[in-house]
């Protein structure tokens, strides 16, 4: 049983308070790191593309952005999911907290690759099936956010965005295979991805650099969101107010 | 205990079933203006697609199949709100939800009278708005069947949106943001029927993955919605 003590724990919103205090200098120090590592060497050191020149610098940020954007909506769907089936209030703090996170990165992903767009195809825009796929996925974020704002009882709030993002789980890959399918019958003759593959390992390091570097800052900012909606959701219990009156004591 | 149970033993399941649907037609026929108004939706926005495109035929032919299912599937999304409302406010959906009878079954019941109501008109009324952008007469067929299979679709998709929205007081443009996104599969192979029929290519394959999403939908639909009307009406 003792195996599952850390998961009982875990549904405590004071235990995970104090637990990821002494997390977050860390996940701030290396996600810091790791990002300028990655930067300046994907902008400066990498070797330009041979075909793209430096514009393709830009899958340093777009590609960990678009990766993190696809996670980062399994992350919300399966925190609802624990919410709802053991009941656990945490899992919906953390649901609620990866859906503004989730749906930035989607809109940073589809500008910066629109910003690559321009110069590589010519176009800002282009409907083309995984531009639209993750244009898509912005609404599904949009809709959980809206609809989590819309309630008065953040009972209810919590599980109909939970459910909600359960129907999208089940409908993402119906509508990336429609849409695949749609843009595959669609497609314009003049434009194309630059095929790229296989990456050469200059330019792939960085890339693995900045998609680590992703991932940790993806945690980081995660646990600030989610420390966050504890105290706005704990505000009346005493040990938020002890906190409060610590904090105000300290100069 | 097993004589406990059989003491309460629920009415047969399609009993129960014919007898919300009943009801949801009759409630339906009484009020004809509702039952009227995603008609007269679909026929005023096809209206401003000659108005604001120009009438030349040669120009609506081409977007005939694209605005047609466009068209119809927001006159289907306009009538979602509609579903639960009158039942919420008036408490009988907290009686649907404590009677004995499965769930599920009373929500297929009511969103397949909310199909025979908006879906099924709608698409026997396609054809005549088809005839007004001049869509090709290979088309007819072709939209009447796809909207058939689709517009079932968005009825049980949409009653999801529906069902989480219903204790909003203002869920009627928020219920559109969230069933959107989930309606962009079904106007893809649904608009691509028509499509395919005008130009003469064959048109099983995507009307198969119609019925599939119609199937898929029927049975894991029915069972969300059931999820969503208990949050709902938990959270007044």
């Amino acid at each position: 049983m003792s195996n599952w003590q850390w998961f009982h724990r875990l549904g405590s919103p004071r235990w995970f308070y104090y637990k990821t205090e002494g997390w977050v200098p860390w996940l701030a120090a290396v996600s810091g790191i790791l990002l300028v590592l990655g930067t300046v060497w994907g902008l400066a050191f990498a070797p330009p593309d041979y075909q793209q020149g430096n514009s393709y610098r830009i899958i340093y940020l777009h590609v960990p952005a678009a990766f993190l954007a696809l996670i980062g909506y399994y992350v919300m769907a399966v925190a609802g999911a624990v919410g709802m089936i053991w009941r656990m209030k945490m899992a919906f703090v953390v649901m609620k907290s990866a859906a503004p996170i989730g749906a930035a990165l989607t809109f940073l992903s589809l500008v910066t690759g629109a910003i690559w767009g321009k110069p590589t195809w010519g176009t800002w825009w282009e409907w083309d099936a995984r531009i639209t796929s993750m244009l898509i996925l912005l609404f599904l974020y949009l809709g959980i956010m809206a609809l989590q704002a819309a309630f008065q009882s953040r009972d209810a709030a919590d599980k109909a965005s939970a459910l909600l993002a359960l129907i999208g789980t089940v409908n993402i890959p119906i509508i990336y295979k429609s849409v695949d399918w749609w843009h595959t019958l669609h497609q314009p003759a003049t434009l194309k991805l630059t095929s790229a593959p296989t990456i050469h390992s200059s330019m792939l390091y960085p890339l693995l650099t900045m998609i680590l570097a992703f991932y940790i800052f993806y945690a980081l900012v995660l646990i600030l969101y989610t420390r966050a909606e504890i105290l706005r959701r704990e505000g009346r219990t005493q040990w938020v107010i002890d906190l409060v009156k610590e904090e105000a004591k300290k100069p | 205990m097993p004589d406990a149970l059989a003491a309460q033993t629920p009415r047969p399941v399609f009993a129960a079933f014919l007898a919300t649907l009943r009801r949801d037609l009759l409630l339906a026929v009484r009020l004809p203006g509702d039952m009227a108004n995603p008609l007269v939706f679909y026929l005023i926005a096809i209206t401003l697609i000659p108005l604001s495109l120009g009438p030349e035929r040669e120009v609506l032919a081409p977007l005939a199949p694209g605005v047609l299912w466009v068209m119809a599937l927001l006159a289907t999304l306009l009538s979602l709100d509609g579903l639960f409302r009158s039942d919420f406010d008036d408490g009988s959906l907290e009686q649907l939800l404590i009677s004995p009878q499965l769930l599920y079954f009373s929500v297929l019941a009511k969103v397949l009278a909310h199909w025979l109501v908006t879906g099924l008109p709608v698409t026997l009324l396609a054809p005549v708005l088809g005839m007004m952008l001049a869509l090709p007469s290979e088309g007819y067929w072709a939209l009447c069947l796809s909207l058939l299979l689709g517009t079932a679709c968005m009825s049980l998709v949409g009653a999801m949106g529906a069902a989480l929205t219903v204790s909003l007081r203002r869920g009627g443009l928020l219920l559109s943001l969230i069933v959107m996104p989930l309606y962009i599969p079904i106007l893809i192979f649904g608009a691509d029927v028509v499509q395919n029929a005008v130009l003469g290519d064959p048109i099983r394959f995507q009307l198969a993955v119609l019925g599939a999403f119609v199937t898929l939908a029927v049975a894991l639909a029915p069972l969300a919605v059931a999820g969503a009307l208990r949050i709902s009406v938990d959270a007044t």
